[in-house]
């Protein structure tokens, strides 16, 4: 029952396993759903579902799969022409200009709009395209430039006088969760965590079982407790990220690594840099001038107990990396190299994380020196290869 | 047995389906949403409701999984020891029970509440994937298996600090409770507030879907804070045309300190206002 249904959520990406699909079966079994479609919705949903961010996919999967399988009610179409007319006119009145409102009376006036909006709604829907083209393009309709979208008209949702004109699973309520950033953090997690070091700080609270035994027995039988601290994950990692340029391909993947990073350590500092780190670095990847902080104030501040990670290309021309002003967003001094070098000797712990594949390192004449440098602590930026780098690092 | 909602909480239809589906299956529902949209509350709720007991595990930072089944205080072991306490030749004496052990023991099956699961270590649930799964674990120091008499409705809640793993969320059922719309939030009211006059009531709730809409606040006001709020309206006996007056004049509404929990958000207010009044 309902395979296609199932096997469409997974072509989604809607990660429902079997063992979900199965339990489904079984509360359908169990009578849970009552034979009733709004029912076996929330069902489904409860069922197949594990994150919010999937929710809209769901939704948009579920109307695609029952689409012929439900009758609209007769009036739905009328509904959908009439109600948002009456929306749009009051809104326009309150934020559309004379001349803009001139414009829609050239267009054919409120109705054919509308009429035009109901069809681009229709498209919408048909290439599920999420919400995110608004209607309207290329200036041929007001609300393009006003930013109205067909799911902020809320078509029979807004006056409330027939909540069932739009389907639950077509309001789309979970649109805003469904945001692809995060996914895949889980596991970047579960390997950065390898570089956990536990050490005991702070206030004693937790007993010494080891310790006690061994000091009672030494006091010829006497129970001495011994106490020691709790554990606390003591890693420092100073993470320096590149940006901007060839790095803007791999922005999503690096911000993945970044959410992991963040949740999985207490001590962590990140810093940008453009290409190649120079004697400037920026605590903010807009780089500007306000947020520069000094390369050798990072050397001072953050002693060598500090892992340093470097994220980026290594992708540069070999003027930036060797020639003294070959940086491309200031001047220095001295060169890439002697920056980077500086770097290495003061962090003995540091790796490199490239998210370019590593069968194109050898092309690239920067990558392979950079490489050099670090001794070939270069690794690739995948699951396989921060695990490696992770391995290094303790 | 079936959860139709309470007199004091009002259940929308998913979310009822989700809670039944999780009672007559026997698997744990995961709960996620806006803080303050209920989560917490649903458990006691769905106690009361199916006149159940409730146990309630709170997740801390410092929660490790063993915490709930049991754990075996060598400390008091060894003080009696040293005493010379007949108590001290059965380990059993040492064990101390967790939620979980007092969940599966009980007669009646409870309801058991695992409160923002996400507190805890990322390892935290995968340490109890055979326990919720199977219902039952083993006592290794006094070598017995505990097993669920009758297996308790297990709510968990989570508020996305940390992703929980794919093994984990698969055992479950999964509810997101979404910010209720105007009219759940006016039954909720009345649930809450049964004499309150629609008319300051209606001042209210759109005062509090405005300032919801606005953009950039850092936390958006939810339903308990809502209620609180209307609670300090009604004490403070502040009538509909004082909210309704705040729109054209001021726009920050009375004893905003109930909906707004933090000082930048109350700066983005008065500049709003402000630039309201230039403008108005």
């Amino acid at each position: 029952m309902f395979l296609a249904f199932f096997l469409a959520l997974r072509t989604a990406g809607v990660k429902a396993s079997l063992r979900e699909f199965l339990t489904l079966q079984e509360a359908m079994a169990a009578g849970l759903a009552d034979f009733d479609v709004d029912h076996f919705y929330y069902l489904a949903r409860a069922t197949l579902v594990k994150d919010e961010r999937f929710l809209d996919a769901f939704d948009r999967v579920f109307a695609e799969s029952f689409k012929g399988i439900l009758q609209p009610k007769p009036q739905a179409g009328l509904e959908m022409q009439d109600l948002p007319a009456e929306w749009l006119r009051k809104l326009a009145d309150k934020t559309l200009t004379d001349e803009e409102k001139a414009q829609i009376e050239a267009l054919g006036g409120f109705d054919k709009l509308m009429e035009t909006l109901r069809e681009r709604l229709e498209t919408q829907k048909a290439r599920h395209e999420g919400g995110s083209k608004w209607i309207g393009t290329a200036g041929t309709s007001p609300f393009g430039a006003n930013g109205y979208n067909p799911e902020g008209v809320r078509i029979g949702q807004e006056t409330g006088r027939n909540r069932r004109a739009v389907k639950v699973w077509d309001e789309r309520h979970f649109k805003n969760l469904a945001v692809d950033t995060e996914l895949g953090t889980r596991n970047m997690q579960v390997a950065l965590r390898r570089l956990r070091r536990f050490a005991r700080e702070g206030a004693a609270s937790e007993l010494d079982l080891a310790g006690t035994i061994s000091s009672t027995a030494r006091n010829a039988g006497y129970l001495d407790l011994k106490m020691v601290p709790e554990r606390h994950n003591a890693v420092k990692i100073l993470l320096l990220l590149d940006i901007g340029g060839s790095m803007d391909d791999h922005v999503a993947l690096t911000e993945q690594l970044f959410t992991a990073a963040g949740a999985a350590f207490k001590h962590i500092k990140h810093l940008y840099f453009h290409n190649c780190p120079y004697g400037t670095l920026w605590k903010d990847a807009r780089l500007r001038r306000q947020d520069a902080i000094p390369t050798t104030e990072v050397l001072n501040t953050y002693d060598h107990t500090w892992k340093l990670i470097f994220v980026g290309d290594a992708a540069m021309s070999p003027y930036e990396l060797v020639q003294p002003g070959g940086g491309i967003s200031s001047w220095n001094d001295e060169t890439g190299q002697d920056w980077l070098a500086r770097l290495i000797a003061a962090y003995p712990r540091t790796v490199w994380l490239n998210p370019l594949p590593e069968e194109q390192w050898g092309y690239t004449q920067t990558i392979k020196f950079i490489r050099q440098m670090l001794e070939e602590r270069m690794f690739e930026l995948t699951m396989d290869g921060l695990d490696q780098a992770m391995r290094k690092l303790t | 047995m079936r959860f139709e909602g309470t007199k004091t909480f009002v259940a929308t239809d998913d979310l009822k389906i989700a809670v039944n589906a999780a009672i007559a299956l026997q698997r744990p529902l995961l709960i996620k949403g806006e803080p303050g949209t209920g989560k917490t509350v649903l458990a006691q709720e769905i106690a009361a409701a199916l006149g159940k007991p409730l146990i309630s595990w709170h997740v801390k930072s410092t929660t490790k999984a063993q915490q709930g089944l049991y754990e075996y205080d060598a400390v008091s072991r060894l003080r009696d020891s040293q005493l010379g306490d007949a108590r001290v030749h059965d380990i059993g004496n040492y064990i101390i029970r967790g939620k979980l052990w007092d969940g599966f023991e009980a007669e009646d099956a409870p309801v058991l509440l695992i409160d923002e699961i996400d507190k805890a270590d990322i390892e935290f649930p995968n340490d109890l994937l055979l326990e919720l799964d199977r219902m039952e674990f083993f006592v290794y120091e006094t070598r017995q298996t505990i097993r669920a008499r009758k297996r308790p409705i297990i709510i968990i809640t989570s508020n996305n600090e940390k992703e929980l793993p794919d093994a984990f969320l698969r055992r479950c059922f999964f509810h997101y409770i979404k910010f209720p719309d105007r009219e759940t939030m006016q039954s909720i009211v009345d649930v809450h507030f049964p004499g309150i006059s629609s008319l300051l009531l209606r001042e209210a709730l759109t005062a509090f879907f405005e300032l919801r809409d606005i953009p950039g606040l850092k936390k958006r006001p939810s339903t308990s804070e809502f209620l609180d709020w209307l609670k300090l309206l009604l004490a403070e006996d502040i009538g509909p045309e004082l909210l309704r007056e705040r729109s054209a004049a001021k726009l920050i509404p009375p004893l905003h300190g109930a909906l707004l929990k933090n000082e930048q958000d109350v700066h983005l207010f008065e500049r709003l206002a402000f630039l309201h009044r230039r403008g108005g």
